[in-house]
């Protein structure tokens, strides 16, 4: 019974969810990192970590992320040393013992754009910025709801009541958010090409912020899928010499 | 030394030197080899051992966690989050750990449910079933502390609402509270001791895992039936016939965990665990584990606190007199036809019991929750010791042979009837 339940909970990881979002249901977006052999797009990756510096950076911090984290999404080591570089940290003491400043290097976490929790409120009208290093599991729906925030700034209805620095958007909680809409089509211009319309900005910046809440995505699934492979076939062999032993019993 | 003393059991000298001195090798061959399996066992009889695995699972990987763990507010989020990403297969050990803990839920219960619907509780069993409730209360006890660990939103709220449930008891309840936090609210030094606690809990639990094994090897297994073994016509050896049926039972349930732990991890986990814990935010809804929702919902069923703490304990507790609470003779509900019913009743209410308890305890739900508790309570007070009394169980086989010649016989009938 339960077994029959988990499985179906499984199968339709989105029911219990639905359940409970009383409004309107949230889109789902097709994602290449999406299904059992899903894998990241390692261009939109890189064009979503762009988004991140030129655009999300300005308040939001990711410090579970080192800069050498780079190299995994295709940068070279001299690309993110150069990508370090242009952040400054501060270190120390030295042997004078002074703390000074340096160039961050590729071992070096992101650097934060408020250097504490009350820099960071009182820059943005007393409201907190969140890290985004896990946001994406952090939030139900997850990649999806990242996307659809982005795209969900809307003018607001007309009985509807705005507080003051407050925004109005279609799929936060409340519908009130205190972040103005940060992306729109043209605010970044992507070096491969691509066009920079806004549906693109949002699909990219959350394939890299799915990837930095999750970089071992990739390995899990293909490892995933050697696991259960190992126990069907192991199972299978099981299960001819468990009939043969029993045949005589009965 | 004279060796010819040592009196010789086996070929193997190295063996025998062992065995002179600690009978351990005939030990193992009486108990896992030569232990009689009543052969009307189904698969619900694998879940013992499926139980034992995934505590070992549980403990080995718990062991590699720590080696990575830094128990202390400032960093145990980020120490969690390094495993994840720093660690070879760290993402792994974690999810292994977690999942596990929740499939080792699932599985325990499957084995309760098991005990409960066979009379598995009933004489000359009744002190395994003991054993096993305390097992249970101390599998609660130590999932809770490890959900404090990772230091997310639901760990810190988790904790703060657990341990405000003992400032209930009358008296010494506030005292109580301060000494099991080793603070006023719940910080540093909770997060030490829930980490202390939570390492040494989980071998607590392998001992008396331990004893419970022992127990059910002295007066042997239950089965189906839930007859006595007569003879040795009637059981297969536990080697190799239940092993082989328990191996088959790990490959399943293996396919099913490896399915969650590579393509679902987070499915079973509260999203407002990736947020560091912050005592100022308070998220918009508490909830309980899954697992524990459904003493969760019997907790805020009750208006008044102390009778939702006590109520709550009082739903676990009461398992322990079981054996004594069921009049019945018949051990199991195959035979018992009125009293069947009520007890999958009892199953389901329990599953309904856990879905609204992890939805807000208000309107419709909070009504399901206290139906669900009455019915509960109801069962296991009244209608057990009652129905007990009444019913008139249907023709028990005499023996366990006599049922495999009576499905042997039907089976024929069927063949014939085919041919």
């Amino acid at each position: 019974m339960r077994f029959v339940l988990l499985i179906f909970f499984f199968l339709f990881p989105n029911f219990n969810l639905l359940a409970e979002s009383s409004s309107n249901e949230m889109p789902k977006h097709q994602w290449s990192f999406d299904g059992f052999t899903g894998t990241f797009d390692r261009a939109s990756i890189q064009r979503g970590y762009k988004v991140y510096r030129e655009v999300c950076s300005g308040c939001h911090s990711m410090k579970l992320l080192y800069y050498r984290d780079l190299i995994d999404i295709g940068f070279s080591k001299e690309e993110v040393k150069a990508i370090a570089g242009e952040y400054t940290v501060i270190d120390g003491p030295n042997d004078e013992g002074e703390m000074f400043e340096r160039p961050a290097r590729p071992s070096d976490r992101f650097v934060s754009p408020f250097t504490n929790v009350q820099e960071a409120r009182i820059s943005n009208n007393g409201s907190y910025p969140p890290d985004l290093s896990v946001i994406t599991k952090a939030k139900k729906h997850g990649a999806d709801y990242i996307y659809n925030l982005l795209l969900g700034y809307k003018d607001p209805p007309e009985d509807f009541e705005i507080g003051e620095g407050m925004y109005y958007n279609e799929w936060k909680e409340g519908h009130q958010i205190s972040m103005a809409q940060p992306l729109d089509e043209g605010y970044v211009d992507y070096d491969d090409g691509t066009d920079n319309t806004l549906p693109q900005l949002a699909e990219d910046v959350t394939t890299f912020l799915t990837w930095s809440a999750e970089p071992e995505l990739e390995v899990r699934k293909n490892l995933g899928i050697k696991v259960i492979l190992f126990f069907v076939i192991f199972g299978i062999f099981i299960y001819i010499a468990k009939q043969r032993l029993w045949r005589d019993i009965d | 030394m004279d060796k010819s003393s040592e009196p010789r059991k086996y070929k193997n000298s190295f063996l025998n030197w062992i065995e002179f001195r600690l009978p351990i090798i005939s030990y193992i061959e009486k108990e896992y080899r030569d232990y009689p399996m009543p052969k009307n066992c189904n698969y619900f009889w694998s879940f013992g051992a499926l139980a034992t695995i995934l505590l070992v699972v549980l403990i080995v990987s718990g062991v590699f966690l720590a080696m990575h763990y830094t128990p202390h507010t400032e960093m145990a989020f980020d120490s969690v989050e390094r495993i994840m990403r720093d660690v070879n297969y760290g993402w792994l050990l974690r999810y292994m750990h977690s999942n596990g803990a929740a499939f080792f839920f699932i599985v325990v219960y499957i084995h309760m449910i098991r005990g409960m619907y066979y009379g598995s509780y009933k004489y000359p069993r009744e002190l395994n079933w003991i054993l096993g409730v305390f097992i249970f209360l101390l599998m609660m006890a130590t999932s809770f502390l490890g959900y404090t660990l990772p230091w997310g939103q639901m760990s810190y709220w988790g904790a703060t609402v657990i341990t405000n449930l003992f400032s209930a008891i009358p008296v010494i309840g506030d005292g109580l509270k301060t000494w099991l936090l080793g603070d006023y609210t719940v910080g540093n030094a909770t997060l030490n001791r829930f980490y202390a606690l939570h390492y040494v809990l989980p071998f607590v639990i392998l001992g008396v895992v331990g004893l419970h094994v022992v127990a059910v090897h002295v007066h042997g297994s239950n089965n189906p039936a839930g007859i006595d073994i007569k003879s040795k016509v009637g059981t297969v050896n536990f080697f190799p016939y239940m092993i082989i049926k328990d191996t088959l039972a790990v490959c399943v349930f293996g396919v099913i965990i490896s399915a969650v732990i590579f393509f679902g991890p987070n499915l079973m986990a509260e999203v407002d665990n990736y947020i560091p814990a912050d005592p100022l935010v308070t998220p918009s809804h508490i909830v309980a584990n899954w697992y524990l929702a459904p003493f969760y919902a019997i907790l805020r069923a009750i208006p008044d606190k102390l009778g939702g703490v006590v109520l709550m304990f009082g739903a676990i507790l009461i398992l322990f007199v079981l054996p004594w609470l069921d009049t019945a003779k018949t051990r199991s509900c195959n035979f018992r036809p009125i009293y069947k019913w009520f007890m999958m009743l009892f199953f389901v209410n329990f599953f309904i019991l856990g879905y609204v308890g992890m939805k807000p305890a208000e309107g419709t739900y909070l009504l399901i929750a206290r139906i669900g508790l009455v019915y509960y309570f109801g069962f296991l007070l009244v209608l057990t010791p009652f129905i007990g009394k009444i019913e008139k169980p249907s023709p028990i086989p005499a023996s366990i042979s006599d049922i495999f010649d009576d499905t042997n016989l039907s089976k024929q009938a069927n063949q014939e009837e085919v041919d």
